[in-house]
């Protein structure tokens, strides 16, 4: 049996800008990228320099303005969408884990991930099955039914891995994910994506400003102007 | 999964409070309906008390109510003889003010022959009157049966209790014989009968009657023996219809219109309160509908959020303003009538406002861009 060695990202030629004449903004300009299962790479840089945009392209909340993109082997952009569906793009294959968790303040742990399966057309009893279990392989299952204003900011952050994991999500991006933790609380979640990555075989970016936890990707990817300038 | 029930509970006692406000805003607005319905009902109450077919008043006047109108007493006897005419009775109607146990009391006098039309229905306590001095009187007055109240100097018995008998003024009819009401209405009192007496007028009391009421025969068209009474030239006839359409286009109309705007005002002011918290609501939540949205949550199920919660803000908001007025209608001075058609009309109003205005919110959060939710 051979292993699937195929990039579930690639971007050759990406780029991106906002504005036109005189008032155009070039954020990225032409990014070549392939990220493979398992991968765990961190994306750095000043403020404006284009993560964001980078982060928001492959998850397909923005349009590029030119190249071509790939996840997971299939075509989504290559000068126009060849996916009308974005939204179900995004809940199938793309996780998401934010700066200060964004877990819904009015659900608790279970229903946060259960949600998510929900939206997928996943029954609700195999979709809070699947949120325990997801929670348990994270470590907070003890807090399954608590609301999100009780949890520690660990916690918090380890429900929202729970949350954008649900789905079995082929590429997971982090936008600062260990800005809110101390040291060794930012460590167990860089640990645990680690664990995820390797286990989903999923490919994870992360967008980061936290020097504590450079250590643990397997590539660096520093951006300025736009352009990806050291790796 | 239902998020609008989810944030409703985890929001609950901000959501209660808000539902109470919008209920007390819709209270106002079904009790202002309910004033409506009671004005119209109110002015009704009266003409229709005696079920009479026909009011014979006094020529050129629309009388008794919208315009004053005096006819002699024994106009009773000539419409009695009218082909069809059943039942009869001469009638006065006079408003009067006494005081009464130390408060002032505001009430419509009618006078009538007992036996005859005109007089109370549906006594609730006591008897009908069969002497003079002896009055029945509507309970709103606060007269109890064998109280002895004093109009324009002479004593009066209650000996009967009737309820929700009003004038179009909304004030409590007491009824007392044909002849004290004339008494009550028509004598001079001491200084001016003197003066007349002087003058070599006649100062005693007239046979004079504000309408002569009649009931026709079923098989006899009430216009014709309208018809036949107006060739009295001295006399006009009203049917009953006619009665009810002055009373309710003429002495009514204007605080009927003027209700009629305050209550499109008090609509039009809650369409926009709603339209405003629900767009409130919205704004509250748009990190976690951004959230939403990125996480790949179809749009129908954020408009769920917001329509849904509008409309059991709405719901819940005229529950409570229904059972508010409904336990409190009673107590206000003039009657409020609660129609089940009318409350169900403003329920439906209210949800087609709550689903109208919740297009703000709507719009507001499809405009959200799911970017948003990251790196905030």
């Amino acid at each position: 049996m051979t292993e699937d060695i195929r990039p579930l990202v690639e971007l050759r030629g990406l780029a991106k800008h906002y504005g036109e004449g005189e008032t155009r903004v070039d954020a990225l300009k032409s990014i070549d990228l392939d990220l493979m299962p398992g991968q765990v790479i961190g994306l750095l840089g000043p403020s404006g320099s284009g993560k964001t945009t980078l982060l928001n392209l492959i998850g397909c909340i923005v349009e590029p303005s030119a190249g071509t993109m790939k996840l997971d082997g299939e075509t989504v952009w290559d000068g126009r969408w060849r996916r009308s569906d974005l939204r179900k793009l995004r809940l199938e294959k793309v996780g998401f884990i934010f700066q200060f968790h964004n877990l819904l303040p009015f659900l608790d742990v279970v229903d946060n991930i259960a949600l998510v399966l929900d939206m997928a057309g996943i029954g609700r009893e195999p979709a809070k099955q699947r949120a325990i279990e997801l929670l348990e392989y994270l470590e907070v299952g003890h807090r399954r039914n608590a609301m999100p204003s009780q949890l520690s900011g660990g916690e918090a952050q380890r429900v929202a891995i729970a949350r954008a994991l649900a789905n079995r999500p082929r590429i997971i991006l982090a936008d600062e994910p260990t800005a809110a933790l101390d040291g060794q609380r930012a460590g167990i979640v860089m640990d645990l994506m680690r664990r995820v990555a390797v286990d989903q075989k999923a490919a994870v970016v992360v967008v980061t400003h936290d020097e504590k936890i450079y250590d643990r990707f397997d590539d660096i990817y520093s951006l300025r102007d736009g352009r990806i300038a050291e790796n | 999964m239902n998020l609008a029930l989810h944030d409703i509970r985890h929001n609950l006692g901000r959501f209660l409070l808000t539902s109470v406000g919008l209920g007390l805003l819709l209270g106002v607005v079904l009790s202002m309906i309910g004033i409506y319905r009671g004005l119209v009902s109110e002015a009704l109450s009266l003409a229709r008390s005696p079920a009479a077919d026909l009011w014979v008043v006094e020529t050129g006047t629309r009388g008794p109510f919208a315009e004053g109108s005096r006819i002699p007493g024994d106009t009773r006897e000539a419409v009695a003889r009218l082909t069809g005419v059943t039942a009869t009775g001469a009638v006065t109607f006079q408003s009067f003010e006494t005081e009464h146990r130390g408060r002032k009391l505001r009430l419509q006098v009618v006078g009538f022959e007992p036996g005859r039309l005109g007089g109370p229905s549906g006594l609730v306590e006591g008897r009908d009157i069969v002497r003079r001095h002896e009055v029945v009187a509507d309970a709103k007055t606060g007269l109890t049966v064998g109280e002895r109240i004093v109009l324009a100097g002479d004593p009066y018995t209650v000996v009967g209790l009737t309820r929700g008998a009003v004038s179009s003024g909304g004030d409590p009819i007491v009824w007392l014989t044909l002849r004290d009401s004339q008494v009550l209405q028509f004598r001079l009192s001491p200084a001016p009968a003197r003066r007349e007496a002087a003058r070599g007028a006649v100062t005693q009391t007239p046979d004079t009657v504000n309408a002569v009421l009649a009931r026709v025969a079923p098989s006899v068209p009430v216009d014709a023996v309208a018809a036949e009474a107006r060739r009295w030239k001295h006399l006009s006839a009203l049917t009953q219809a006619d009665q009810e359409t002055i009373l309710t286009r003429s002495v009514v109309e204007k605080a009927r219109q003027q209700i009629g705007l305050f209550t499109t005002v008090l609509l039009t002011v809650s369409t926009v309160i709603i339209a405003l918290i629900i767009y409130t609501m919205t704004m509250d939540k748009l990190k976690e509908i951004a959230t939403l949205k990125l996480i790949g949550a179809p749009d129908g199920r954020i408009v769920g959020l917001i329509v849904q919660q509008a409309l059991a803000l709405g719901i819940l908001g005229f529950s409570i303003g229904a059972t508010l007025i409904a336990s409190i209608k009673d107590h206000f001075p003039r009657r409020v009538l609660m129609q089940p058609e009318d409350a169900t009309a403003l329920g439906v109003i209210v949800i087609v406002v709550c689903v109208v205005a919740s297009g703000l919110g709507v719009r507001l959060a499809l405009k959200v861009d799911p970017a948003t939710a990251l790196g905030s």
